[in-house]
């Protein structure tokens, strides 16, 4: 109850009790969080935006070069929602280091196994 | 905070979460009923234990499984023994036909082919995912990392009971396909497409969806384990001062994190070909039964492959780190010295994690892969040997000079070491695509795998639970009945494994129903080598061989079987620690009560502190405070 | 005994439990999805060129659908802040919104794969196809009605996106002239197959976690009161699991519908 009671009186009061604060102990301000929220908001817009643009591009692009820049920009799309609204950028190591491995596993097997299918020996009909 | 003195029988429930700002009067407990306190447990020792009897049941199952495989390799065609009549009636006549004397009348049942696909896919299923992971990495991992650790219990309880219910309802799909019409699966633990598409039976989807459940068991597990491992440790239990069985889980728990949900991928692709006609694993042009399949084409058998392989290579560490974390902990304690190359064992463990997940293509080296692929596969299968083998140098080293006490724990902790020691080395030849060339899908490989699992993993799991008995009961295993079960295990599963490697080196393949039979009858002359390719009658001989070491090894079983419930009523009483050991999981009451420690757990020092010059006694626990420091306070609710 | 670090964060790691476990089950969801898109690109890889399909799928409504789970991402960040300043109210809203876009993203989801299992490819005696929407099959009637056009090859309903004029005529079909008939199902070819997989998991992914934050929002709010803190946490958790689903959208869309 009396933490409650802490909260809503602070909230009131406009000071930031420790429950308020985040990760770093800075308050959390609710209308600095809504307009960041709007800025990502537009931000993953437009990268929506150019990827649909890309790939109505004319015949003489060929597929290869609209699907490398469409992941391209994927990727970006991917780093902002994941870099402020699941707060990575200001994550802890362990985290990162965790997500590190993975990428690094998801790599291997994607990459590995593309290769392994690519890779086969040639020439061994008489 | 108050400081509240609680009774503790074992396992007593909270039903809620306490808020910080409540009960200023004593906490209420009851008793909890049957239920709750053992079949909805979310305390990790009830559960470590729920793990551990499930998956010894599923052992045994499989175990029978093997047996009847093996008679009928032994004696192909003939009359099942004992159990014919009960396969028959649950299998029915195509599955199981019965056997006609000359007179037509039917003397039993025997196994055909397509029902020996079926115990051998399941036998491989039902003793890696229901027998050993369970067994090794989930009950004695539940029991006694949260203890080693000094935590209160693992950091998410109902995260913990949910992962035992998925494992065991994923047990009973995968039993339950026995009952089937068309019986269970039969395309292998291993499950290739287009095979597993194209079985008329339905045992496909139940292994399919048994699997998922494994998965989301061991997936929840692994997530819990990692997050305990990390939060929870007791103060002053830094990195280093963790015992190396805490250092196995770990590394485990990753593995499973990460290797696992490729292969609910695939399994949800191969679910989809199954069910709903899609061709992610069916190629164009496929024909079964001799027709062209209906289906769209276009996919990639071999994409099974790689993606059931990304699990099944780090499976395999799955099925070994927690026995080599179990071995360390015994061969530390009876030899009353600390492990040597402590250090070494933590790098050797984080490196073999590491790498498990790039080589998996050495399953594969006879799919057409080329030689570049194939080199960089069989050079990091190589490298993974490395820490392997350091581990075990360290184990090895460890017994140099040590005061040995030759229990039974001891005993089968020692045994498995030149038992993993087989298993290893025979490994290499395959592990070069030169070799495996040859090797591949024999009875080598057979050979192999089972040394390294049977009696390598399961000589540490049965080391374990002598072990740990005690602290689980207050009461010790009966030693006379343990060397029994000891030797007769260590004799029969050389006798039933170390005849196969001859067999494969002689060529024998894998997974053929009548052993080899009409390769033996290829064999011209009296020498048996006149026909390459043929099987001498020395080497099918073995088969008959292995058979009874086999029975013999089943009967070995018997007297643990029977100590295991026998004791616990009344084996020897003992006290909290009557092993004499250092780290924290007997220096508890025994059995640990609901929230493990009745004092505060402040560790000061490594995990094998045994004979230290100038102690009066050849053993300090972790958590006895260095002379001159207070004693530890009765524990309160901390949070 | 209480665990520790349930809602204080541990000094060392700087995360409580559930954080630090949230990251780790996010961690296996990478391998999962990347098990499944690493199979979406050996297979179109290795498909035969010019046998790949291009614009097979409504790119308007996967635009409305990344919009609402973009959205949705947003309104679920905005309920664990406004948990943070201890605005109760606002959480009701925000998460309110987040469960009526998470709504209409499955509902979109089942108009897409109804749209795709009522299109029909129609193999006739003739050698000709006629491929288009069903309107009529009355097992009754001796012709089946679709909404479509005939064309002389498959190979000419590959690629939809070179195609500029694509008439649609209502097509009545004797069955006596029908040699075989496939609905756009997962059985068609491997991009569906992969479509309907990967969207399928996607949407389950998105039906649990409607079901996490519908609990955290209707029976779960009462922990608001006892412990809002833990609450808190709780609605960070949830929402980092929505937030990763967004994210493996980010890709499913550009992948699936765009290339």
């Amino acid at each position: 109850m009396s933490d409650l009671h802490e909260l809503k009186s602070a909230a009131q009061a406009g000071e930031p009790s420790a429950a308020q604060a985040d990760s770093h102990g800075h308050p959390v301000d609710f209308n600095l969080y809504l307009r960041r929220c709007a800025f990502v908001f537009v931000a993953v817009l437009c990268a929506v935006a150019l990827m649909i643009g890309i790939s109505f591009l004319p015949e003489h692009y060929t597929w290869t070069h609209k699907v490398a820049l469409i992941l391209g920009i994927a990727c970006c799309n991917a780093f902002i929602v994941a870099g402020f609204l699941m707060h990575l950028i200001s994550e802890k190591k362990l985290v990162y280091m965790l997500l590190a491995f993975t990428v690094f596993f998801f790599a291997g097997l994607m990459g590995l196994t593309i290769y392994a299918m690519n890779d086969f020996p040639t020439g061994t009909t008489h | 905070m108050d400081a509240t003195v609680h009774q503790f029988p074992p396992y007593r429930e909270e039903t809620e979460p306490h808020a910080h700002d409540e009960h200023d009067h004593g906490h209420e407990h009851h008793e909890p009923d049957f239920w709750s306190g053992y079949i909805f447990s979310t305390d990790h020792k009830t559960i470590g234990i729920q793990y551990g009897f499930t998956a010894l049941c599923f052992l045994l199952f499989g175990f029978f499984l093997m047996l009847l495989m093996r008679w009928q390799i032994a004696h192909p065609g003939s009359a099942l023994p004992v159990v014919g009549a009960l396969i028959h009636a649950i299998t029915g006549d195509v599955m199981s036909p019965a056997v006609k004397d000359a007179a037509g009348n039917v003397i039993g049942y025997t196994m055909s082919p397509e029902l020996y696909n079926s115990f051998g896919a399941m036998h491989g299923t039902i003793m890696v995912f229901l027998g050993i992971v369970p067994l090794a990495f989930a009950a004695f991992g539940n029991y006694v990392v949260p203890l080693m650790i000094g935590a209160v219990d693992m950091a998410f309880p109902r995260v913990n009971m949910a992962s035992y219910q998925a494992y065991f309802l994923g047990g009973v799909v995968m039993l339950v396909s026995f009952f089937i019409p068309g019986g269970a699966a039969q395309a292998g633990w291993t499950s290739y497409s287009p095979l597993a598409t194209s079985i008329p039976t339905h045992g496909q989807l139940f292994w399919i969806i048994g699997m998922f459940l494994l998965i989301t068991s061991s997936l929840l597990g692994a997530v819990n384990f990692i997050a305990t491992i990390i939060q929870l440790r007791a103060p002053g239990m830094t990195w280093m001062r963790l015992p190396w069985f805490v250092w196995a889980q770990f590394v485990t728990a990753f593995i499973l994190l990460l290797a696992f949900p490729p292969l609910e991928a695939a399994a949800v692709m191969q679910l989809m070909d199954n069910a709903a006609g899609t061709s992610f694993f069916l190629p164009t042009g496929l024909a079964i039964g001799g027709h062209l399949a209906h289906v769209s084409g276009g996919g990639s058998p071999l994409l099974w492959q790689h993606l059931f392989w990304f699990l099944g290579h780090p499976e395999v560490y799955v099925l070994i780190l927690p026995a080599m974390g179990i071995v360390c902990e015994i061969l530390a304690n009876n030899t009353r010295k600390p492990i040597w190359g402590y250090k070494s064992l933590v790098y050797a463990v984080l490196a073999v994690g590491f790498l498990s997940f790039i080589v998996w293509a050495h399953h594969m080296y006879l799919t057409g892969m080329g030689t570049k692929i194939s080199t960089f596969f069989q050079a990091t299968t190589m490298i993974i040997s490395i820490p392997s083998v350091i581990i075990l140098t360290c184990f090895f080293m460890s017994l140099w000079g040590g005061s040995i006490r030759f229990n039974t724990p001891m005993l089968f902790a020692l045994a498995f070491l030149p038992m993993f020691g087989i298993g290893g080395l025979t490994g290499l030849p395959l592990g070069f695509n030169v070799s495996d060339v040859h090797l591949h899908d024999t009875y080598y490989i057979i050979a192999h795998f089972h040394y390294v699992v049977a009696p390598g993993t399961m000589f540490a799991l049965f080391a374990g639970i002598y072990y740990w008995f005690p602290k689980m009961t207050g009461r010790k295993m009966n030693e006379f009945w343990g060397r029994a079960h000891f030797w007769g295990s260590f004799i029969f599963m050389n006798v039933v494994f170390q005849p196969m490697f001859a067999q494969g080196m002689a060529g024998m393949l894998r997974r053929m129903s009548n052993g080899g039979a009409n390769y033996s009858a290829a064999v011209n002359g009296e020498n048996g080598l006149d026909v390459i390719g043929g099987l001498s009658p020395f080497i099918m001989s073995l088969h008959v061989w292995i058979l009874w070491g086999a029975v013999s090894l089943g009967i070995a079983q018997i007297p643990f079987i029977i100590n295991l419930f026998w004791s616990i009523k009344h084996g020897e009483k003992v006290g909290t620690n009557p092993w004499d050991a250092t780290t924290l999981d007997w220096q508890t009451p025994t059995p640990p009560p609901h929230g493990n420690f009745t004092k505060e757990i402040r560790v000061y020092r490594g995990p094998y502190e045994y004979s230290v010059p100038g102690h009066d006694t050849d053993f300090t626990p972790q958590n006895e405070p260095p002379a001159g420091l207070p004693a530890p306070q009765i524990a309160t609710h901390a949070h | 005994m209480d665990i520790p670090y349930t809602v204080q964060a541990r000094p060392d790691t700087g995360l409580y439990n559930a954080k630090l476990g949230i990251w780790l089950f996010l961690a296996s969801e990478v391998m999962l999805f990347g098990g499944l898109f690493s199979a979406y690109v050996l297979l179109r890889v290795g498909a035969d060129p010019g046998t790949w399909p291009h614009g097979w799928q409504n790119v308007t409504l996967g635009t409305v659908n990344t919009i609402v789970l973009a959205l949705s991402a947003i309104t679920t960040l905005m309920a664990w802040v406004a948990c943070k300043v201890g605005q109760f109210g606002k959480f009701k809203f925000f998460h309110g919104c987040t469960l009526l876009l998470a709504l209409s993203f499955l509902c979109i989801k089942l108009f897409e794969y109804h749209d795709h299992l009522t299109h029909y490819e129609i193999h006739l005696t003739d050698g000709r196809i006629a491929d288009g929407h069903m309107k009529e099959n009355n097992p009754a009637e001796d012709y089946v009605m679709i909404d479509g056009r005939y064309v002389s090859d498959e190979s000419a309903l590959i690629d939809l996106r070179a195609q500029k004029d694509v008439r649609e005529t209502e097509i009545k079909i004797p069955r006596s002239e029908i040699k075989d008939m496939q609905s756009y199902g997962p059985w068609h070819n491997d991009y569906l197959a992969l479509y309907f997989t990967m969207t399928g998991l996607h949407a389950l992914h998105i039906l649990g976690g409607s079901i996490v934050i519908g609990y955290l929002w209707g029976p779960g709010r009462k922990m608001w009161r006892t412990d809002p803190e833990r609450f808190t946490n709780r609605v960070e958790v949830s929402g980092l699991f929505w937030h990763f689903v967004d994210l493996v959208w980010i890709f499913l869309f550009p992948v699936l519908y765009l290339t």
